[in-house]
C-alpha cells in the first residue's frame, strides 16, 4: 500500500469515527454542574442512547446539542464544523420532543411542512417531501387532521416525520416513547429503529428506560451526575459493567461485597461472606482489596441435590461458586420463573431460570432447600 | 342537607342583591311613567328620546371609539409587557418593571387620574400639546387597560408549553418568526378576552374620564353620571340598558363560542382515540 493510500484511508476512518465530537462539554446552573466535562465521539449512522436516572443531566446534554442551552465550556463539532455557538435555527439538527410539541393550530401536513417553509423551499418540493414523510410514517390518511384529532401513537409519528422532514444531519430524540403506554412502546421501538435506519440519519437519544436503550441503540452511555460512567454496545454494558452502579442500573443483578484473596494472572478468587468466588480471568487489583462481585440472575443454576463435579466443571474445587439456601419466593412469569433464595448469611439471591420443559420434574417450591451454583466465567468483579 | 340548603339560600340572597337592581333598571327603561317608582305600562319612548338626544348619541359614539382604541392599544402594549415578563426572566430591573406594569391594578383610580391630569397640564403648558380630549382619555384608559391585558396574557403565556417555541426554533424560525407563527396563534384566545375586558373597562370608566376629558369630549358614563345627579330620569335607564345589552351580548356570544369550540375539540379528541383502538 502506498503512503498516500494509507493517509486517505486513515483520514476517512478518522472522519467517520468523529461525525459528531463533543469535547469537555460542561453546563453549570449556578454552582451545580448539570453536565460535567463530557467528551464523546459519535459515528455516522449510529443510534446512540444516553441512559441514566432522573436528574443526571441527559436532557441538558441533549439540549446543548440542539442549541437550547449554551454550554459553560467545551465544544461541539459536527462533521468538522464547530457548532457550539450556533443558534438552534442555524444548526443542521432536528429534535423530537418528549411532549411532541406539535403545533396545535396546524394540520399534520402543515406541521411537517413547517420547517421546509422556513427554509424557503419551493412549494412543489415541499409537497413532494411531505408526501414522502407521510408515507414513511404511514400517516397518509391523517394528513388533514389537527394534532388533537390523533391518538398518542399517531402524534408520535407526526413528531418523527416533522423532525426528519428537513433531512437533518443529526436527529435528537428526548424520551421518544415516554408518553406511550407499555405495549405500544415495545411495538413502536422497532418501528422507530426501522424508520431511522431507512433514512440513515445519525441519532442521539435520551431515555431512562434501559430496555428501550438496549433495543434501539447501537451504543449506550450510562450517565450519573453529569458524567459518563461507561460507554459501549448494549451487550458489553450488560455483560461486563464497569462499575457497581452500572451493574445495578442495567438489569437485575446480585451484588456481593468481598475481598480479593487469590490473585493469579489467569484466575482470581474473591472471598465474600456467602462463599468463595472463583473467577476464570485475571483482574487488575491488589491482594486484600475490597471488591464487589456481580452475578446476573439468569446465570445461576438451581436444584435440590448438590451438583456433581461434572455439572460444575469450571468451579474446580468444592465449595467454590456454590451456595445453599431456602427458596423464599417463586414467581412464575410464563417463559421464565424467578426465585428468591435466602442464604444462611441472610442475603437473598435472585435467580431466574427459563421454563423450557413443559413438565418440569425438578420443580422447586417455597421452603425447598436448594443448591445454587454458577460458572467462573459468569462472575464479574467490580473494583469501583 | 341542612347546610346545603342554607348555602343555597345565602347564594340566592347575594345574587338577588347583585342582579335585582340591574333587572329593575332594564324593566323601568320600558316604563311609561315619569316616576321611577311606579309602573305605567310598556313603552319605547325613552329609547326614541335617546335617538333624538344629540348629546347622548355623540357621547355613546365617543365612548365606543375610545373603548375600541383603548382595547387595541392595551392588548398590544399588555402583550409586549407580558411577553417581556414571562420570557425574559433575567433582565436588569425586572421586578421593578413587573411592579410598574401591575401597579395600576391596585392604585386608586382617583390618584391615577389626578397625577395624569397634573402631568398633562404641565406638559401642555410647556409644549402647547396635548389638548385635553379624546387623546388624553385614550392615554389614561390605555394605562389602566394595559395592566389588565398584561395579567390576562401573562397567565396564558405561563401555561403555554415552552417546547412549542423551542420546536419552532429547532425547525428554523428566528425569534420574531417564532412569535408570529407559533406564540401569537397560541395566545390568540387570551388576546380576544383581554380585548373584550379592556373594552368594557374603558366603556364604563367615569373617574379617569372625568379627570382627562376636555370640553366637547364627554363620554357616555360621564353624561349618565351628570344627569343622574340632576335626578333619575327614565332616559338614563334606557341608556344604561343599552350599555348592558352591548356588554352582555359581547360576553354571552364570547362564552358560547368558546364553549362550543372546547366541546368540539373534546369530541374530536375522543374520536381519535376510539379510532386508534384495534377493532374487535
Ligand atoms: N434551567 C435550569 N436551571 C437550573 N437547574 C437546572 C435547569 N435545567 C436542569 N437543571 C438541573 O440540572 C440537572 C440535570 O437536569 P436534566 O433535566 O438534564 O436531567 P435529566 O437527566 O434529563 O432528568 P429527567 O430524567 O428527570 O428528565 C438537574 O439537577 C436539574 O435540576
Ligand atoms: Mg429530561
Amino acid at each position: 500500500m502506498t503512503n498516500a493510500a494509507v493517509a486517505v484511508q486513515h483520514q476517512s476512518v478518522k472522519a467517520d469515527d468523529s461525525f459528531l465530537t463533543i469535547r469537555k462539554l460542561t453546563k453549570k446552573f449556578g454552582d451545580v454542574a448539570a453536565v460535567d466535562a463530557v467528551s464523546l465521539n459519535i459515528r455516522k449512522g449510529e443510534i446512540f442512547a444516553m441512559l441514566g436516572a432522573s436528574g443526571c443531566g441527559k436532557s441538558t446534554l441533549l439540549r446543548m446539542l440542539a442549541g437550547f442551552e449554551i454550554p459553560s465550556s467545551g465544544a461541539i463539532v459536527l462533521e468538522g464544523q464547530d457548532i457550539t455557538s450556533l443558534p438552534p435555527y442555524e444548526r443542521p439538527i432536528n429534535m423530537m420532543f418528549q411532549s411532541y410539541a406539535l403545533f396545535p393550530h396546524l394540520t399534520v401536513e402543515q406541521n411537517i411542512a413547517f420547517g421546509l417553509e422556513r427554509d424557503g423551499m419551493p412549494k412543489g418540493d415541499i409537497t413532494t417531501r411531505v408526501t414522502e414523510m407521510l408515507e414513511l410514517t404511514q400517516l397518509k390518511q391523517f394528513a388533514k387532521r389537527k394534532p388533537h384529532q390523533l391518538s398518542g401513537g399517531q402524534q408520535q409519528r407526526v413528531a418523527l416525520a416533522r423532525s426528519l422532514a428537513k433531512r437533518p444531519k443529526l436527529l435528537l430524540l428526548d424520551e421518544p416513547l415516554g408518553a406511550l403506554d407499555k405495549k405500544l412502546r415495545e411495538q413502536t421501538q422497532i418501528e422507530l429503529v426501522n424508520i431511522i435506519d431507512k433514512v440513515g440519519v445519525t441519532c442521539v437519544m435520551v431515555t431512562h428506560d434501559q430496555e428501550e436503550a438496549m433495543t434501539m441503540a447501537s451504543r449506550i452511555a450510562v450517565m450519573k451526575s453529569g458524567g459518563f460512567l461507561q460507554v459501549g454496545p448494549p451487550r458489553e454494558i450488560y455483560e461486563t459493567p464497569a462499575t457497581k452502579y452500572v451493574a445495578d442500573f442495567i438489569g437485575n443483578v446480585n451484588l456481593f461485597k468481598g475481598t480479593l484473596s487469590v490473585d493469579e494472572p489467569d484466575h482470581v478468587v474473591i472471598q465474600t461472606p456467602e462463599c468463595q468466588h472463583f473467577v476464570s480471568h485475571g483482574i487488575t487489583g491488589t491482594l486484600g482489596m475490597d471488591v464487589h462481585v456481580a452475578l446476573r440472575p439468569e446465570k445461576i443454576s438451581l436444584q435440590k441435590k448438590a451438583p456433581t463435579p461434572q455439572e460444575r466443571e469450571s468451579a474446580r474445587e468444592d465449595g467454590f461458586n456454590c451456595v445453599q439456601g431456602i427458596v423464599k419466593n417463586v414467581s412464575y412469569l410464563g417463559s421464565y420463573t424467578t426465585y428468591h433464595v435466602k442464604l444462611s448469611t441472610g442475603t437473598t439471591l435472585k435467580v431466574m431460570n427459563t421454563n423450557d420443559a413443559r413438565h418440569d420434574d425438578h420443580r422447586l417450591d417455597w421452603d425447598d432447600s436448594v443448591y445454587a451454583w454458577w460458572d467462573g466465567s459468569d462472575v464479574v468483579v467490580l473494583t469501583q | 342537607m341542612q347546610r346545603s340548603r342554607f348555602g343555597l339560600g345565602w347564594m340566592t340572597v347575594v345574587f338577588l342583591f347583585l342582579y335585582l337592581p340591574i333587572f329593575t333598571l332594564v324593566v323601568f327603561s320600558f316604563n311609561d311613567s315619569k316616576l321611577a317608582t311606579q309602573w305605567g305600562g310598556f313603552t319605547l319612548k325613552w329609547y326614541a328620546e335617546i335617538l333624538n338626544d344629540r348629546e347622548v348619541r355623540e357621547a355613546l359614539w365617543l365612548s365606543l371609539k375610545i373603548a375600541f382604541l383603548t382595547a387595541t392599544a392595551s392588548v398590544v402594549l399588555g402583550t409586549l409587557a407580558a411577553f417581556a415578563m414571562v420570557r425574559y426572566t433575567k433582565f436588569k430591573g425586572r421586578t421593578l418593571f413587573s411592579g410598574m406594569v401591575n401597579a395600576p391594578l391596585v392604585m386608586p383610580e382617583v390618584i391615577i387620574g389626578l397625577s395624569l391630569l397634573l402631568m398633562l397640564v404641565s406638559v401642555q403648558r410647556a409644549f402647547g400639546v396635548p389638548e385635553r380630549g379624546v387623546l388624553t382619555i385614550w392615554l389614561g384608559h390605555s394605562l389602566l387597560g394595559m395592566a389588565y391585558a398584561a395579567v390576562v396574557v401573562q397567565s396564558r403565556l405561563l401555561e403555554l408549553d415552552k417546547s412549542l417555541e423551542e420546536a419552532a426554533m429547532d425547525l428554523g424560525c428566528r425569534p420574531h418568526e417564532v412569535f408570529r407563527l407559533v406564540t401569537l396563534p397560541m395566545i390568540a384566545p387570551s388576546l380576544l378576552s383581554a380585548w373584550l375586558l379592556t373594552f368594557t373597562i374603558s366603556l364604563d370608566d367615569v373617574v379617569l374620564s372625568a379627570f382627562l376629558s376636555g370640553p366637547g369630549s364627554t363620554t357616555l358614563p360621564i353624561v349618565i353620571f351628570s344627569r343622574a345627579r340632576l335626578g333619575m330620569s327614565p332616559t338614563i335607564n334606557a341608556i344604561a340598558a343599552i350599555m348592558i345589552f352591548i356588554v352582555a351580548a359581547g360576553v354571552i356570544f364570547g362564552s358560547l363560542w368558546l364553549a362550543r369550540a372546547e366541546k368540539r375539540r373534546a369530541e374530536e379528541q375522543a374520536a381519535a382515540y376510539r379510532e386508534a383502538l384495534p377493532s374487535p
